[in-house]
């Protein structure tokens, strides 16, 4: 098919303008830069050697017309018909957002973003309160108890975590017994590698390495689990039976979460003291029977309460940011994507603001 | 251009046969569409219309059969000619499927680049500019994301984008579903100017009567795995078919088939009257 092309004739009114070819959008393009350089605005336009024309090629036409107050000629109906066709659809139209000076742009998400966090944070605190009511309702109502979805989260947040938890504990408690005994060496102090391992599991790595696993597996799913039934009007059709959403959706979760966190964590603290043990038996030379000893000599009790008295207060963190940004879903599914993230990096935060909460307040009183 | 059989048919399909695991979608099925016409498919739900779009616009591979759009055998061509086809239509999804993180404007430019990388910005600004408008959005949805707009707006975000080459061939899938009975009309209305403007040929699948009285010239319909008619909306009622009866004569057939005679005859007075 022949390229689109004009020639220009001078006529007594003006310079004419002659197309032929196909003024298609395939070949558009040289053809709007060769118009947009004319020099002599003209005053005719003679369609009648045009061979097709599509939309486009009747925009720029009807364009040129506009812009030169030229007259169109010669064109058959069909052409006729798409420039009437784009005439109509000619209006002043915005394609792009309104620009904003970028200075007052930047000042205006910092203040959006710290707006949208204090409501966040004061929306977490709601939704802790009304956890807190429905905990009190289904207290004094026992009957509403839901065993059954208590024991199913039990079973999702915690058994089937056991496999995970546990390999991450017994990788973490060989790291830190090979990086400990690496920098003792140097002293000559090798053996206190096991106080190491000992104290470090027990009072931070082993219920706080747990915690972020259990953000990252559960406190997302309680996110992506409530958002999506929030998006099917799920939690709407529950209201209005009459099942009440805290009830039914948050409590199982929150207490699933707070009741597995202490045992997930025990768990895990075990595991990498296992995991540090078998590194000392087979690099350190310490036998077992030397490492559980020591253990034993080396961590005190109060060690062990530290990690267990913070472990349900994770729990209910992670619960309550992964239940509260599901309820928060609204419009469509990317909005699950986005709440989902955020429930992970709120519960992985605010555990880590309260366990550096935890650590000076157990030092104050004592426990050291 | 074509290799074999008539240039007026556009879309030809031989034998078609579609499943998944056990269920059977189609069989042996065979349709013509004409260059020209807006073809509507009905047919009851799970008979498989938005299976046989997707059989055709190449997202789904048969089990056996042939289909040729612009006379060229879909099976078996190479990148080329399959970019060179799908530039020559345009395909309406249900939800529009707009893509989520581009403005409307940017969303009907999508094509245009993909295809013309030469257009120059301002080009393509206006011509995302006057598709708008051709599809009867409000001026101020170019700027704005497919989150902010009602589903109606996307549909017809969604044609605008589905219109952005100039098809010779438009697939729409249930446009007027979910949308109120005037936006629905509009719809309609729309979609004919457009046809008679652009001379396109439009594949539309649809359950709205309606539509189907006020802007199909032709109808297949879709059932036991086939397409057990095709015709004018009088060729398929002198037909006796108990599914086919039910749906044109049904309560709701009945209804929109009164509203397209008093719409016509509405039509005609008023020409008469413009004419006097």
């Amino acid at each position: 098919m022949p390229g689109a092309d004009f020639t220009i004739e001078e006529t007594p009114e003006g310079p004419s303008l002659r197309f032929s070819g196909a003024l298609t959008l395939a070949e558009i393009s040289v053809l709007h830069a060769r118009l947009s350089t004319l020099s002599d605005p003209p005053a005719r336009i003679d369609l009648s050697g045009i061979e097709r024309i599509d939309t486009v090629g009747a925009w720029v036409i009807h364009r040129l017309a506009r812009d030169h107050d030229a007259t169109i000629s010669g064109a058959s109906k069909d052409a006729e018909r798409l420039i009437e066709q784009v005439c109509a659809a000619d209006q002043p139209f915005k394609i792009r957002p309104d620009r904003t000076n970028p200075f007052l742009r930047v000042l205006g998400e910092m203040g959006q973003a710290t707006v949208h966090a204090g409501a966040t944070l004061v929306g977490l605190l709601g939704f802790f309160g009304a956890t807190l009511v429905a905990a009190w309702n289904l207290i004094r109502n026992p009957k509403r108890f839901r065993i059954n979805a208590v024991i199913r989260q039990f079973e999702v947040v915690g058994v089937t975590a056991l496999a995970i938890i546990g390999l991450m504990s017994f990788l973490i408690g060989i790291v830190i017994g090979q990086q400990g005994a690496v920098q003792l060496r140097q002293f000559g102090a090798e053996v206190f590698t096991i106080n190491l391992i000992g104290r470090v599991t027990a009072r931070e790595l082993g219920v706080l390495m747990t915690a972020i696993m259990v953000a990252g597996r559960s406190g997302s799913a309680f996110a992506a689990q409530i958002g999506s039934m929030k998006l099917a009007e799920e939690v709407d059709a529950m209201r209005i039976i009459g099942v009440s959403p805290m009830e039914a959706l948050v409590l199982p979760r929150v207490i699933a979460a707070v009741v597995m966190m202490p045992l997930l964590g025990f768990y895990a603290t075990m595991v990498a003291m296992v995991g540090g043990g078998i590194y000392c038996w087979l690099a350190l030379d310490i036998p077992p029977v030397t490492f559980v000893q020591r253990i034993r000599e080396v961590v005190p009790m109060t060690d062990l309460w530290v990690g267990l008295v913070k472990a349900p207060v994770f729990g209910l963190i992670i619960a309550i940011a992964g239940c509260f940004q599901g309820m928060q879903v609204e419009g469509s599914a990317e909005e699950v994507g986005l709440r989902t993230t955020a429930s992970v990096v709120q519960a992985i935060f605010l555990v880590i603001v309260l366990d550096a909460a935890f650590a000076v307040f157990f030092t104050q009183i004592g426990w050291i | 251009m074509t290799d074999g059989g008539d240039p007026d048919i556009l879309i030809r399909v031989r034998g078609l046969s579609n499943g998944f695991g056990d269920q059977i979608v189609h069989e042996n099925l065979d349709l013509d569409v004409r260059r020209g016409e807006i073809l509507g498919v009905v047919g009851g739900s799970g008979t498989g219309k938005s299976v046989l779009m997707r059989a055709i616009i190449g997202l789904q591979t048969p089990q056996a059969g042939e289909i040729e759009v612009f006379g060229k055998s879909m099976a078996g061509r190479d990148d080329e000619e399959a970019q060179s086809i799908r530039k020559r239509w345009g395909v309406l999804f249900q939800g529009g499927a707009l893509f989520s993180m581009l403005t409307v404007a940017e969303n009907i430019q999508v094509p245009l680049r993909e295809f013309y990388p030469e257009l120059d910005q301002q080009l393509l600004d206006e011509i995302a500019a006057y598709k708008v408008a051709m599809t009867g959005l409000a001026p101020d949805a170019g700027p704005k994301y497919p989150s902010e707009l009602s589903g109606g707006m996307r549909k017809r975000a969604g044609l605008a984008r589905a219109l952005a080459l100039d098809p010779e061939l438009l697939f729409l899938d249930e446009p007027t579903a979910g949308l109120d009975p005037i936006g629905a009309a509009n719809f309609d209305t729309l979609l004919k100017e457009l046809k008679d403007a652009l001379g396109l040929t439009v594949f539309l699948i649809t359950h709205d009567l309606d539509t189907l009285y006020a802007i199909c010239d032709r109808v297949a319909v879709l059932a036991d795995h086939q397409v057990i008619a095709i015709g004018t909306i009088p060729e398929l009622l002198a037909l006796d078919h108990p599914w086919i009866r039910e749906y044109f004569k049904g309560p709701r057939g009945r209804f929109a088939a009164d509203a397209n005679e008093r719409n016509k005859a509405n039509a005609d007075m008023n020409r008469t009257e413009t004419g006097a």
